[in-house]
């Protein structure tokens, strides 16, 4: 017997050896953004270690301490870095919490569409006939209202029935599931045209004619060849998610005032916005930005590398 | 033709059909009318009697069909707390919705197109990459925080003091940067015009076109990067076709060969996307009426949540559905007159 002389690439080498890396490796816009957006990650979860408050511990609060500027206007106090809000609570800490808080919805948000995005565009795709006509005028449906219009609809409705104070104890919840429920068709569209395409290739019908189950053909065959798309959207998703997550809360709808998200930072500060008080919530407003920013930036590259073909509009 | 015609038409309906339906669960799910009606010491067994003869113990369908049919003739009962018919109340508040809707569709159409065409023309010129970078900032920046920074700077003023103010550079810079806030930033202003019925218009007086200049260009901020992004993107590819090519060889000159001949198909899908997005514009006049407090529909929306006043919510969402709906139908149409290739009467694709 002759021994193996190359074996199979690992994991690690392939993708070394990728096209992804390679462009990522010349492309400083993106190297700039993927490093916003891991420090700005990075920073949320580890919010309990770098906030010198915490802002859930009502002991911590000051009161006199409230609409305290940042550090390079005059009146500060060196205590709070980026000032206080309307209650004195370090607007620091409570940015990071926040933070935490929108990528935690942004990412849960994503992972529900994409599940339910998924599921639904392989089966429509791959079964076709009356499961198609019927999941996609139900997406068409859904997609001709805005997705923000359904989300605000539901979460008003969910919030109506279910009384505001059971709402705000499981905020996250609920806005995980009211953002992941309005978004799905993106997925289900994308991943759609894609099966539609491998359908008709030669790998499929080989494994059909050995008798595989259309399950295991659906979920093992097919849909290991559609990830590119359903990577390419899940960046413009997740930014998405995010500033969805941010106008529920801004309208009231999302996460309550004492465990704040960016949006509900924003929305508290804009009460004292004519008063001159603008870092309560300029700030959050700025933090926000970026990370949807970064998020989009980097969703820009990932669709000029991988270049799939994206449904318009 | 005909076929495609009633083939949309019926969609319409079947779509309408499903929002009527979820619209009436809700009403039928919210809160226990006979508890708004009646007080504490009614006793129940005359509750029960009431709950008959309104017919609340009928089936689900005997309730929505006597909805259903109730709505048709635009009633859809008492607001809780306007005291009134919920269509009226919804028929006020549109005018001011549609006035802000009309000017931010202004402010997007006479920017994108230039803007689009320009950066399509010359994908290469600085002006260009401003633009394209601007859009994808434009894009990341929610509509509310647009607004908010909007008020930051034309109605409450910042001041700027970073440059040296000692020398002349420094002062000037100060100044130039610093702005004195004198826009008004909530509401409608005292000085409408009044046009027929509920109908009272910002748009005839300087005081009301002041009032509506912000929220105005709050609301195109959002939209307004997404079709300078898709106009660049459809005219250029247009720019590649061969006939464009051809028109060019021929000697045509160029301005009216990206005017008139290559901007024709450009405006083909940015008439279905536009179409849809002014649907969309619906659910962010609920944000920028928020911010601004504009006395329209969104705000009535938001508070009717806050107040439980259910036929105010339920009406509000018949009258968006079918806002939506004919919106959407019409631009099915106008494509499907607009490029006789798509396809009439098989499944859509």
């Amino acid at each position: 017997m002759t021994m193996k002389t190359n074996k199979a690439p690992s994991r690690l080498e392939r993708f070394r050896d990728s096209f992804v890396w390679y462009s990522f490796k010349r492309d400083r816009t993106a190297q700039l953004c993927l490093a916003v957006f891991l420090c700005l990650v990075m920073a949320a979860f580890a919010a309990p270690l770098l906030a010198p408050t915490d802002p859930y511990d009502l002991r911590q609060i000051d009161i006199m301490a409230s609409e305290l500027p940042p550090f390079w206007i005059d009146g500060a106090d060196e205590q709070y870095s980026l000032g206080t809000d309307a209650q004195g609570r370090d607007l620091w800490s409570i940015i990071l919490y926040g933070t935490r808080v929108s990528l935690l919805i942004g990412f849960g948000a994503v992972i529900l569409q994409a599940l339910l995005g998924v599921t639904f565009g392989l089966m429509a795709g791959y079964l076709g006939g009356r499961v198609d006509a019927f999941l996609m005028r139900l997406a068409d449906i859904q997609l001709s209202f805005s997705t923000l219009m359904v989300a605000i609809v539901v979460g008003a409705v969910v919030k109506a029935t279910l009384g505001g104070a059971f709402y705000s104890q499981y905020a996250v919840l609920m806005l995980v599931l009211i953002i992941g429920l309005a978004e799905w068709p993106q997925y289900a569209r994308t991943v759609r045209a894609s099966v539609l395409a491998e359908k008709g290739k030669e790998y499929v019908d080989a494994a059909r004619v050995m008798g595989l189950r259309s399950k295991r053909i659906m979920f093992r065959h097919v849909l290991p060849n559609t990830l590119s798309p359903i990577f390419v959207i899940s960046t413009v998703q997740i930014a998405n998610a995010i500033i969805s997550e941010a106008a529920l809360s801004f309208l009231g709808l999302g996460m309550p005032e004492t465990h704040p998200s960016l949006g509900s930072l924003i929305k508290a500060g804009f009460d004292y916005i004519q008063s001159g008080s603008w870092w309560i919530t300029l700030i959050p407003g700025a933090v926000l930005v970026v990370l949807v920013l970064s998020i989009n930036l980097l969703g820009d590259w990932l669709r000029d590398v991988m270049n799939p073909r994206l449904y318009k509009g | 033709m005909i076929a495609f015609l009633i083939k949309r038409l019926m969609h319409a309906v079947l779509v309408m059909f499903v929002i009527s339906v979820l619209a009436f669960a809700i009403q039928d799910n919210l809160g226990d009318p006979i508890q708004q009606m009646v007080g504490q010491s009614v006793p129940e067994s005359e509750r029960d009697a009431l709950r008959e003869r309104l017919g609340l113990n009928d089936p689900f369908i005997v309730q929505y069909v006597r909805f259903a049919k109730n709505a048709v003739q635009g009633d859809f009962g008492y607001s809780y707390f306007y005291r009134e018919p919920a269509l009226g109340v919804i028929a006020r508040h549109l005018p001011a919705t549609l006035e802000l809707v009309f000017a931010a569709t202004l402010i997007i159409v006479l920017l994108s197109v230039p803007i689009g065409v320009y950066s399509a023309i010359k994908p290469r010129s600085i002006i260009s990459r401003f633009f394209m970078g601007a859009s994808i900032i434009g894009i990341s920046i929610p509509v509310f925080l647009t607004a908010i920074v909007l008020i930051q700077i034309f109605s409450i003023g910042i001041t700027v003091s970073i440059f040296p103010e000692s020398t002349s550079w420094g002062a000037w810079l100060n100044g130039f940067f610093s702005t004195q806030g004198s826009m008004p930033s909530f509401g409608r202003g005292y000085d409408l015009v009044h046009v027929i019925g509920h109908w009272d218009t910002n748009l005839a007086s300087w005081n009301g076109l002041k009032h509506l200049v912000l929220p105005a260009i709050s609301l195109a901020s959002i939209m307004l990067p997404l079709f300078i992004r898709l106009i660049r993107a459809e005219m250029m590819e247009v720019l590649q076709s061969e006939y464009v090519k051809y028109a060019r060889a021929k000697g045509i000159s160029m301005r009216r060969v990206y005017f008139v001949h290559a901007l024709k198909n450009t405006m083909l899908p940015v008439i279905t996307v536009g179409g849809v997005q002014i649907g969309t514009m619906v659910a962010y006049t609920i944000l920028t009426e928020t911010v601004f407090q504009w006395p329209g529909m969104g705000l009535m929306f938001l508070d009717a949540i806050n107040r439980a006043d259910i036929p105010l919510i339920v009406a509000y969402l018949m009258i968006v559905g079918v806002i939506f709906v004919v919106t959407n139908t019409i631009v099915d149409l106008i494509y499907g007159f607009v490029n006789p290739t798509v396809k009439l009467t098989g499944k859509p694709a």
